[in-house]
């Protein structure tokens, strides 16, 4: 694997060791099976990376390193597997994040499908940051980061085979220089961040009202998407809320904060669609709604399985 | 042309909504019940939020617009047990996907026979299932025609492009059904219902005047609407009007793609190709000449003749009101099993399980 | 039961090449280009003419002058001047 040269790596013993600097420990896995590997905007590699380094990064965590275990299915073909390995090689470079340490295994045709991929990853997050659900209250105000459902959309469409032509692409990026900026500066008045990956940002909010016992309202007018990712979602019977974003978040900030989060924000590429879309409020905990296009209100829930495209 | 865009986008004016809703507001002095029987329609309202701002005194009911929902449980067996055929490629729209049979012990829905290894694909388009035939021979692609008259031509001039290309491994599951012989039969029972939001996109082609008979024989009135908060608002106050008047006529609210006459051409297209039948309709039992079959000219594109395919008589599951909401009869909230037993993960009925069905929507978008 | 979205119709295939026995237009949407059939369509669409697609299909042609009525029609009914 030579593309993932690293000093660690290189050392090829059966561990790494890293010097850590002062904090706690944040540690994080994740598996990644998605279908199709090749997506416009990336590949299973390129989230795999993103992915664990985003989920470390939401605690507040400075990323140090990454494992990477690959399953391979007898039978993928040497060529996807060079591109998806320069993939992650290229994605660990450009975050900064090594891959210190892997595996790989390959079981026989049928018994996998094609790759499946686990990134582990450890980071560092210092003293004084305390970033989780938990810290939400009623006043604070929710910032996404930018245009909502491109990843979501863009599997959608690639599983589907669709002939639709349109600049359509995954949103796959690491986060954590977006993510320190906001927690280096905050001083306790960040409360949360968090990664709408599955179930879109519906569902991590949902999530976030449940466990805070709060109440959020948001305006989907303020919900950042690009026009061609609204019209495949009408097209095809999709809710961009429920559809997944691999290179967002959403963060929670105190009332005082929110004018230096959006700058803060805006002057990073990641964040440069950042925007406010709701508002944290005393109620029902759990209990999330949305003033809608129209004016009127209505209820958001979680979703429940894979969003399904429909025609009728 | 920027001239369609804008207006398509001044329809989505706030300010044109909040006039409309004013107007329905003022307007309004007696309740009025309303029922809408497209399921498009049932979740343009949900979604819209329009319940929140419309006064008390409109009540919307939802009848029997969802063609999953109105798919008899019998019917789904069929199709799960085609699926695990060998040799055999299903492609279904995906509102079908995860509609439950009633089986318990085998795969209970196409979604989890695909994880059981059967070969069905979702797609967006007739045509994508036919491409699926050419591009694989020795397959059968079986695609399950379920639908209204929205669909159905699109279906039918998909038969006509495979006897066109000569594909001889592709056929259609015909279960569509058609909307006016299930609108008066369920106004044969007693309903107590003040004026019908009629379909969109059905009336584009079957055109708004396939509702007078309606309007004559229950004194209902009737308007065609579209699916833009403007569109449903100007529908309901055009209902409110005919009914504070004690007028029943039918009008068309959806001008810009609904005409009196409707689509002739895909009509001729649909009836080139299908001939009425009778139906089971869920909760509804069966309705003649409700349904649609392939005429024996498109034998070789009719799965049922090709295949011999048996038809699984099954009862609804217990406990399930699905039969009684549909009629607008009860609302969700009646329902023993819902919420509880029946929820979107675990559904017993369709009308929960169909991203448009009365219950799916409820549970998404009421309030609670 | 009726997901159909109207799109604009910026080239259509089938009437002028005799060779091409499927008619088809490509439409676009925001930037999302489609191609579609055109075996059921009520009107023969022209270029900037906008089509209501649903599965694939174009199943009615909107014109300008339509979509104008449809508008003015709302705002007629929502200023009450329709009486």
């Amino acid at each position: 694997m030579s593309g993932l040269d690293n000093p660690a790596l290189n050392e090829l013993e059966d561990c790494a060791l890293i010097d850590m600097p002062a904090g706690r420990l944040a540690f994080s896995t994740d598996s990644y099976v998605v279908d199709p590997i090749f997506f416009p905007g990336g590949n299973i590699g390129d989230l795999a990376v993103h992915g664990t380094i985003n989920d470390l990064a939401m605690r507040g965590a400075r990323p140090m390193a990454l494992s990477l275990g690959l399953i391979l299915e007898e039978g993928l073909p040497l060529a996807d597997l060079q591109k998806i390995i320069d993939s992650i090689a290229l994605a660990s470079k450009k975050a900064g994040v090594p891959i210190v340490t892997g595996d790989t295994k390959v079981v026989p045709h049928g018994k996998g499908d094609k790759i499946f991929i686990n990134t582990s990853g450890v980071g560092i997050v210092p003293a004084g940051v305390d970033l989780g659900a938990r810290q939400v209250r009623a006043g604070d105000t929710i910032i996404l980061s930018g245009t909502m459902a491109d990843h979501g959309i863009t599997i959608m469409v690639a599983r589907n085979k669709l002939a639709f032509e349109g600049d359509i692409r995954s949103d796959t990026q690491a986060l954590h220089n977006l993510t320190l900026a906001l927690s280096e500066r905050a001083n306790g008045a960040l409360h949360a961040m968090r990664d709408p990956t599955r179930g879109g940002v519906a569902t991590t909010l949902c999530e976030i009202a449940e466990m805070a016992e709060v109440s959020m309202i948001l305006d989907e007018a303020a919900i950042p998407i690009r026009p061609q990712v609204q019209s495949a979602c009408e097209l095809l019977g999709l809710e961009p809320l429920y559809l997944a974003n691999e290179g967002k978040c959403l963060v929670v900030v105190a009332e005082d904060f929110v004018d230096d989060a959006l700058r803060i924000m805006r002057q990073r590429p990641e964040g440069r669609d950042a925007a406010i879309i709701g508002r944290v409020e005393d109620g029902l905990a759990g209990r999330v709604e949305i003033t809608t296009l129209a004016g009127g209100r209505r209820l958001v829930t979680a979703l429940t399985g894979e969003p399904l495209p429909r025609i009728c | 042309m920027a001239e369609i865009r804008e207006s398509l986008g001044n329809m989505r004016d706030r300010g044109l909504i909040d006039e409309l809703l004013g107007e329905i507001t003022g307007r309004i002095k007696e309740p009025i019940r309303v029922m809408e029987v497209c399921g498009t329609h049932t979740m343009a309202i949900f979604r819209h939020g329009l319940r929140s701002m419309l006064p008390a005194k409109i009540e919307l009911i939802s009848g029997p617009g969802c063609p999953v929902c109105v798919t008899a449980a019998g019917q789904i067996d069929s199709f799960i047990d085609l699926a695990e055929r060998p040799g055999i490629h299903l492609a279904t729209f995906g509102d079908l996907y995860r509609v439950p049979g009633t089986a318990v012990v085998q795969s209970n829905s196409l979604a989890q026979a695909a994880a059981n290894g059967a070969k069905i694909d979702m797609v967006y388009s007739p045509m994508e299932a036919l491409a699926m035939a050419q591009a694989n021979p020795d397959e059968l692609v079986i695609f399950l025609g379920i639908g209204f008259e929205t669909t159905t031509p699109t279906v039918a001039a998909t038969i006509l492009a495979a006897q066109e290309a000569g594909v001889g491994n592709f056929a259609v599951y015909s279960v569509h059904k058609l909307m006016p012989p299930a609108l008066t039969a369920l106004f044969d029972e007693d309903m107590a219902i003040d004026g019908l939001l009629c379909p969109g996109h059905v009336s584009a082609i079957i055109g708004a005047q396939a509702y007078e008979p309606l309007a004559a024989r229950f004194g209902l009135p009737c308007v065609v609407g579209g699916f833009e908060a403007a569109d449903i608002l100007q529908a309901l106050l055009m209902l409110i009007k005919q009914h504070e008047s004690g007028v029943a006529k039918v009008e068309n609210a959806y001008t810009r793609v609904v005409s009196w006459e409707g689509n002739a051409r895909a009509r001729q297209v649909v009836d080139k190709v299908f001939r009425p039948g009778a139906a089971m309709w869920r909760g509804l039992g069966e309705i003649p000449a409700s349904g649609l079959e392939i005429r024996p000219e498109y034998q070789q594109y009719d799965a049922e003749s090709r295949l011999d395919l048996k038809q699984v008589e099954a009862s609804e599951p217990p406990g399930c009101l699905c039969g009684a909401i549909l009629k607008g009869l009860k609302s969700p909230k009646n329902c023993p099993l819902f919420g509880k037993r029946c929820t979107p993960v675990r559904p017993v009925g369709p009308c929960m399980v169909s991203s448009e069905g009365t219950c799916a929507a409820f549970y998404r978008y009421s309030e609670n | 039961m009726c997901l159909a979205v109207p799109m604009r119709v910026v080239e259509v295939k089938g009437l002028a090449d005799e060779l091409i026995i499927s008619p088809s237009a490509q439409v676009e949407l925001e930037g999302l280009r489609q191609e579609v059939r055109l075996d059921i369509v009520d009107r023969w669409p022209e270029p900037g003419d906008y089509v209501i697609v649903h599965a694939g299909f174009a199943i009615h042609t909107l014109s300008a002058a339509e979509a104008k009525i449809n508008l003015d029609l709302m705002y007629q009914m929502a200023e009450g001047l329709d009486g």
